[in-house]
């Protein structure tokens, strides 16, 4: 087995980017990314890693980058937050349209305005339907281990998709924890090097990121999306092998004392943590509440969801973006269209918590269930309100 | 020959829409955008090139006899050889439906 080491998620993530022998990084730094890239760099700078560091003048351009370098036959790392992200939006789904391999972390950070530093999913929901493979992560370790569940997902011959990691800013990327680190024999074993299916080389010109008329486009699209969707299985394959590696198991929607649970939290992301110790807060007070956590953003786990929620009389999802304008938070919306067709679904009371860093601890989801136990017995069966607000 | 894009089934697609046969641009028929069509009156022609080197699309090809002759597959019908011909030697008519 590996080391135990206390380490800042940051750096844990940027020494797995360096165990995950990536080619090439291009990023630039916005806060609270700015760790991960800064350590990457000097472990580049020092000679300590063997890659190939690009300083670009945008976030724009540090996606464009690793689209050349993917195109290339690279293994390439980018990483970002917030506005940082909003500006390489439009590079996004070429990576994914053009089926080119690569990792994102993002340090999810608020988009302005007004203008913030702290944490919710705002950034990575602007790009939502971008066509990457989503994960959100609870920990430092579930960061370091999804570096290389992602890549080996990624450069599969049946998914060959980017995969984006979610951390939440400052909650994760900026705490000191125990990371377990694994060796690196074991991850080359669990990670073999990138063979690229089409790369461009002189030797076999191709072209990439052509032209399609309207007559094209949509047999594309269809070629993209089911790509996406069939993803799944190899993502449960990836999952099951990385367990019998470590013994760290990992499943789209985790469930933390749900079973026969009345009233079940869903969270996505760091909340997981907290809200699983409000969960055993109120199952030490009797109380029938358990958790589900997702962890698979996209493509959305609708039957693990399903399976998972369906037998509970209510489901209180908190978000940790807002939708404006729109059906509630996007956790809570997805949540919906998954329970849609089912008979006997639970009714669902939406509240979006901790927008911009705003701390939400333990006391704060055992309020939202019971605000939403008392709202649901009132008859309220569309709850949706943000948390905490004053009035 | 790759066979038209309306043909093409999403199964078929190559992993990422790449394009595996070099060249296959020159397939693409851009002479059905035009309304207007350059018309060469050879007794003018001096055979300069410069239609050649100023078509944006490189439409003219030098024939055997020494002139210049445009290509009506690629020819978008933007005037520029006729603008730029020294001689007045192109004229640009209405395309005929």
């Amino acid at each position: 087995m590996g080391k135990r080491v206390g380490m800042e998620v940051s750096i844990a993530a940027a020494e797995a980017v360096k165990q995950a022998n990536v080619d090439v990084i291009s990023a630039y730094p916005i806060t609270p990314q700015t760790h991960i890239v800064e350590y990457l760099s000097e472990l580049v700078a020092n000679g300590e890693f063997d890659a190939e560091f690009f300083c670009v003048e945008s976030e724009h351009s540090a996606l464009s980058v690793c689209v050349g370098a993917a195109a290339a036959g690279a293994r390439a790392f980018t990483c970002t937050s917030s506005q940082g992200l909003a500006l390489m939006s439009e590079i996004t789904y070429i990576a994914s349209g053009l089926r080119l391999p690569m990792l994102m972390i993002i340090s999810n950070r608020t988009l302005s305005s007004p203008l913030s530093i702290w944490n919710d999913h705002s950034d990575v929901m602007s790009i939502r339907d971008c066509g990457w493979i989503q994960f959100f992560t609870e920990n430092g370790q579930e960061v370091y281990d999804h570096v290389f569940i992602s890549y080996r997902l990624s450069e599969d011959r049946n998914v060959i998709l980017p995969v984006i990691v979610n951390m939440d800013g400052f909650i994760l990327s900026h705490v000191i924890e125990p990371i377990e680190l694994i060796d690196q024999e074991r991850i080359d074993q669990f990670l073999p090097p990138y063979q690229p299916l089409h790369r461009l080389h002189p030797d076999r010109p191709v072209t990439m990121g052509a032209f399609a008329l309207p007559s094209i486009f949509a047999e594309a699209k269809k070629a993209q999306e089911v790509a996406l969707r069939s993803s799944m299985p190899k993502i449960l394959e990836t999952w099951k092998a990385f367990g019998e590696m470590t013994g760290r198991y990992y499943h789209p929607v985790e469930a933390y004392k749900a079973e026969d649970a009345e009233t079940l939290l869903v969270t996505m992301g760091s909340f997981g943590e907290t809200a699983s110790v409000a969960v055993d807060m109120m199952r030490q007070e009797g109380r029938s509440v358990g958790l589900l956590k997702v962890r698979l953003w996209r493509p959305f786990p609708f039957d693990e969801l399903k399976k998972a929620a369906l037998g509970a009389k209510q489901l209180v999802v908190i978000d940790r973006a807002i939708s404006v304008g729109g059906p509630g938070g996007p956790v809570a919306s997805e949540v919906k269209s998954a329970l849609y067709g089912s008979d006997n679904r639970p009714v669902i009371y939406d509240f979006i918590a901790g927008i911009s860093g705003r701390d939400v601890a333990p006391q704060d989801f055992i309020k939202m269930v019971d605000k939403a136990e008392i709202e649901i017995e009132e008859g309220n069966r569309e709850g949706y309100e943000i948390y905490g607000v004053r009035e | 020959m790759t066979k038209s894009e309306s043909e093409w089934t999403w199964k078929e697609l190559p992993v990422g829409n790449v394009v595996l046969e070099p060249g296959n641009a020159s397939q693409y028929r851009t002479g059905d955008w035009k309304s207007l069509r350059p018309v060469l009156n050879k007794e003018k022609c001096i055979h300069c090139g410069l239609c050649y080197i100023f078509c944006p699309d490189m439409s003219y090809n030098l024939n055997e006899e020494g002139y210049f002759i445009v290509d009506l597959f690629y020819c978008k019908g933007c005037g520029i050889c006729a603008k730029e011909c020294p001689t007045g030697a192109i004229s640009m008519v209405e395309e005929e439906v």
